[in-house]
């Protein structure tokens, strides 16, 4: 359930989400999100379906604001962009992805978000001949956001999720989406097209280990479409590359120094 | 059905009722609500605070999981299995609750409805005291040249008093019940402090719990202790007799 810490309601139009994935490419490129364009927290989504987790602020930016407590589901938004992102930071606590699928989806529908982007990953070792080729990067669109960015996805050459044969070999005819690694995305992409909520899910293949590229492709893959910010040299990844803003709670992300002695 | 088995059960005694008035359906004053997760911090406060003032019990948790099922009784060594819950008799408000059971992820929010959906959370103030290996805490330098144990804090935005430690810095992170009752005081907004104390030692020590005593000069805490030598000794004796059980390799 949704739970305001300051006044401001969420009015915007736009949410993100991470599905809590494979290399947790969504969460961090939600992290960079949040941290590039400095959002203030404006809630929580207070669930138990998720482990509880507490630590001090993930984007802290100076003595004051690093002692603000976080916890595993925040909301932030920034109005002037009409942005709200809800940040998922701990797993899901087993058997309940049917419950907070619903208890999300409801909040979706009751809040005035519009539209919702669901960044994800799936497993790359899992991905099938045709999709060995190319860009590692896919799209999914619900039926009721497909008017409006369908033919935009067309004209950025976007490549849309593969759909897999059910029965290989048995039944070529019956193709379905298989999103392996992705935790609860292909049940929410399932309950939104059933629910006509605007969803657009964008994804990576990768594999577990150092994920911040893999989280970089993905927002540059967002901006690509969204143009949240602008880069002057846009043919040159780098330079885009150089405008994202890594949170501070990203420093040790492979544990803590070694021991001196072990040299 | 598991799913009845792995409920929580909170069981309230008839003391606390006739302590507060009768509360049956309804929600008892609390002003101070001090809690320990885990062998150590339960050791700390049953030698250091309730060893020192008068407390009774007046309730207790009961639960099962993979890992534990509590016990029933009420008298209990700090090696025991069981969650309870103690008030002080001079001041009923203050309530102490000894958790030496692990409370699994699913029993966690369930337990949290329970507990504080029985208290009137109005001047509400929450401590937390937990331990955890010294190898969860992120650091850049080693963790095996830190001097262990070391306790660090968390606190809600509420939580307007000092803190005897420092607090702890990103990208650390507390997980499970510590955090499921931190999480809960932050979101209804009640003043709540966590002291985390990272060890190296993972069954009963003198030296961890002792590694508690800062906290003792806390608002919370500090009229709740009367005499420390005495503490000592309790201690020393809590420790030894667990020491007994543990002779398996001398």
């Amino acid at each position: 359930m949704y739970k305001n810490c300051n006044n401001n309601m969420v009015t915007s139009l736009l949410l993100f989400q991470p599905a809590v994935s494979v290399g947790n490419v969504g969460q961090l490129a939600v992290d960079l999100l949040i941290s590039t364009f400095d959002m203030p927290k404006v809630g929580y989504f207070y669930t138990d379906c998720l482990m509880p987790m507490v630590g001090n602020n993930p984007y802290a930016t100076t003595e004051v604001n690093s002692t603000e407590l976080s916890i595993n589901a925040e909301v932030y938004s920034l109005p002037s962009k009409k942005l709200v992102v809800l940040q998922i930071r701990s797993p899901f606590v087993k058997n309940k992805y049917r419950l907070f699928c619903q208890t999300l989806l409801s909040w979706v529908k009751s809040s005035r978000c519009a539209k919702v982007i669901l960044l994800s990953s799936s497993h790359a070792y899992q991905r099938d001949d045709q999709q060995l080729h190319g860009t590692p990067l896919r799209y999914l669109l619900t039926p009721a956001i497909q008017k409006t960015a369908g033919d935009l996805m067309q004209r950025l050459n976007w490549k849309e999720m593969e759909k897999i044969a059910a029965y290989p070999g048995a039944n070529d005819a019956e193709m379905v989406l298989h999103i392996p690694g992705g935790g609860i995305t292909k049940l929410l992409f399932s309950e939104s097209c059933s629910n006509g909520i605007q969803m657009a899910v964008l994804l990576k293949f990768c594999s577990e280990g150092d994920n911040i590229p893999d989280a970089f492709s993905l927002v540059n893959y967002l901006n690509e479409w969204l143009q949240l910010i602008r880069s002057e040299q846009s043919s040159d990844a780098k330079a885009t590359l150089l405008q994202w803003k890594i949170p501070r709670s990203w420093r040790l992300l492979f544990g803590s120094g070694l021991p001196p002695a072990l040299f | 059905d598991l799913r009845e088995a792995r409920e929580v059960h909170v069981l309230w005694s008839s003391k606390l009722n006739a302590s507060t008035g009768n509360f049956t359906d309804e929600q008892f004053p609390c002003s101070k609500f001090i809690m320990a997760i885990g062998h150590n911090a339960v050791a700390f406060l049953s030698s250091f605070v309730l060893n020192s003032g008068c407390w009774e019990a007046v309730g207790s948790v009961r639960l099962w999981n993979e890992w534990c099922r509590t016990s029933n009784t009420t008298s209990v060594l700090p090696t025991d299995t069981f969650c309870l819950f103690y008030k002080l008799i001079s001041d009923p408000t203050v309530l102490l609750c000894q958790c030496n059971c692990y409370v699994a992820e699913d029993q966690q929010f369930q337990w949290l409805e329970k507990v504080f959906g029985c208290m009137r959370e109005k001047d509400l103030q929450v401590t937390i005291l937990s331990t955890c290996p010294v190898t969860d805490y992120k650091t850049p330098e080693s963790t095996l040249t830190l001097p262990s144990p070391f306790l660090k804090a968390l606190k809600t935005k509420e939580y307007k008093e000092t803190v005897c430690c420092p607090l702890l810095e990103q990208p650390n992170i507390i997980k499970d019940l510590p955090a499921a009752v931190l999480s809960y005081c932050q979101v209804w907004q009640i003043p709540a402090v966590l002291y985390q104390c990272y060890t190296d030692v993972i069954k009963l020590d003198a030296v961890t719990i002792e590694a508690f005593k800062p906290v003792l000069s806390s608002k919370n805490l500090r009229n709740l202790v009367k005499d420390v030598s005495k503490s000592a000794e309790i201690l020393k004796k809590l420790v030894a007799t667990n020491e007994i059980c543990n002779n398996i390799y001398t």
